[in-house]
């Protein structure tokens, strides 16, 4: 149901990573923001600061709630994305796209092992699609 | 949601919410529509064409007999005495200490009928704290199970409500409240809301709600009507700065800090009176102000700061989508409820500049 890209890794907490050599993108997934609803503010890390895999990294706010993003891999923060953080419906318009969170440095290209698979992910999500929806 | 299932209510419109695609979430014990498209698209909706809410969950109380009006004036906070029939008034349920036990809209339905409208959540409460102070000459029916409400409210409701009804709706005062056919069933429709909008709130018997519902949403299509979720409610409230109980105001809160005074009829005897004239007299220690937060979202209970020391706490906040604005109430102390004064709210620890605003935040233009 929810569009998963075959050309990224993701987190079981719902950030996506496009690995481009050394220098990762990192956003949240389709999925993710479906749940969220409207997002409306956008909390990121400045350029130079050190994400920790599986640690917070920001916060998406939608409406009704805020929640955290997680870092999927280690590294610093070489960019981040002003544009979502002007216009944080770019995470619900554009969730692979316009809104991506924050470009990263790799620290460990092993962790990227640590990430689900799109088939994987997908199967995560119609998991907690089901437990949530009954 | 396993453990709760037993427990929980549903209003008669529970399968169109399930059609319409609702995610639903547990409400005052019942399971209630959040949103259907997403509240931003549902709020826009509300202030641009109209939106139908279920708000059956509501609680409906009906005083009638002779004495039904003086006692009313003696539990609700503002002038009853003085309400017409076919009129209907905002006001507070007050108890002994000056405090607000909850906040009803109170309809004259005929010359010795009343219909209160109370909070779901404050139905059993409401009902106990009434019937202990009940003159003898007034019968009390609590029809709040049996009674459904849906609400059409936006600049369009008027001529979508007016499409499917025999009253002549467009000349309906604002508070003022009719006996009316909608969609054929029989209806108690009054004009008022909870939105900053025009708008109508129909009561209709269970039986008959989904009817009303099905007639509003085909006839408003072409206007662009929309279901709306508690999610959109809940925003279009606080642009309008209307109060939630259980929120911004309950049982250990005033009228006067509240900003609810006007709802006070002073000059007259009701429960908690004298406390409510002397606190007034004396002016309060705290009032609930306005923010406008730069760089994050307000929530209920995050702290307000100046110089880092904590001075007030939120009680509501959210994304307003029409003032595109983080707005919030908070009870801040008196000094500092000035307009224009420069606080913060703590956010995730961090302290984020809020100043004082003027409200409502959303004013419906003339």
């Amino acid at each position: 149901m929810s569009n998963v890209p075959d050309d990224l890794k993701y987190s079981k907490e719902h950030e996506w990573v496009r690995a481009d050599g050394d220098v990762v993108t990192i956003g949240i997934t389709q999925f993710a923001q479906e749940q969220l609803g409207d997002v409306v503010f956008v909390e990121l890390p400045e350029k130079g600061a050190t994400v920790r895999q599986f640690s917070s990294l920001g916060v998406v706010e939608s409406v009704k709630a805020a929640s955290d993003i997680y870092a999927p891999i280690s590294g610093e923060v070489v960019e981040r994305n002003v544009k979502v953080i002007e216009k944080p419906e770019l995470v619900n318009s554009a969730p692979y796209g316009d809104g991506w969170m924050i470009r990263v440095r790799l620290a460990d290209k092993g962790e990227l092992a640590q990430l689900l698979s799109p088939d994987d992910y997908r199967s995560h999500i119609g998991e907690t699609a089901g437990a949530g929806g009954d | 949601m396993a453990a709760e299932a037993p427990t929980m209510r549903r209003t008669p419109l529970y399968e169109k919410h399930a059609e319409l695609g609702a995610k639903m979430v547990p409400f005052a014990g019942y399971e209630m529509p959040i949103q259907y498209e997403g509240i931003v698209a549902e709020h826009r909706a509300v202030r641009g064409q109209a939106g139908l809410f279920d708000l059956s969950h509501m609680g409906e109380f009906f005083l009638k007999g002779r004495g039904a009006g003086a006692t009313l004036d003696r539990l609700v906070s503002s002038d009853i005495a003085g309400l017409a029939v076919g009129q209907a008034r905002y006001g507070l349920l007050t108890n002994e200490r000056g405090t607000i036990v909850d906040d009803v809209i109170v309809y004259r339905i005929s010359e010795v009928e009343y219909m209160v409208v109370v909070n779901a959540a404050n139905i059993a409460k409401d009902r106990a704290h009434v019937l202990a102070r009940l003159a003898e000459d007034v019968a009390f029916d609590d029809r709040s199970y049996g009674t459904a409400l849906v609400a059409i409210q936006g600049p369009r409701a008027v001529e979508i409500l007016a499409s499917q009804s025999d009253a002549d709706v467009q000349a309906l005062a604002s508070f003022g409240v009719t006996q009316a056919r909608v969609a054929g069933a029989r209806a108690t429709v009054a004009r008022t809301g909870y939105t900053g909008e025009d708008g109508f709130e129909i009561f209709v018997t269970s039986a008959d709600a989904a009817k009303v519902w099905d007639a509003l949403l085909a006839a408003g299509r072409a206007a662009g009507v929309k279901p709306i979720g508690l999610g959109a409610r809940d925003t279009l409230r606080l642009e309008a700065r209307f109060s939630l109980y259980g929120n911004d105001i309950d049982e250990t809160t005033d009228p006067i800090e509240a900003g609810l005074a006007w709802t006070c009829k002073l000059d007259k005897d009701f429960t908690g009176r004298d406390v409510i004239a002397a606190k007034k007299a004396e002016g309060p220690k705290r009032k609930l102000a306005g923010l406008v937060v730069q760089g994050g979202v307000a929530r209920h209970g995050h702290e307000v700061t100046q110089n880092g020391d904590v001075v007030g706490h939120v009680t509501s906040g959210t994304y307003g989508p029409t003032v595109e604005k983080n707005i919030a109430l908070a009870y801040v102390p008196t000094p500092l409820s000035k307009l224009g004064t420069v606080l913060a709210v703590r956010i995730r620890g961090k302290d984020v500049p809020a100043t004082v605003v003027k409200t409502p935040f959303y004013r419906r233009p003339e």
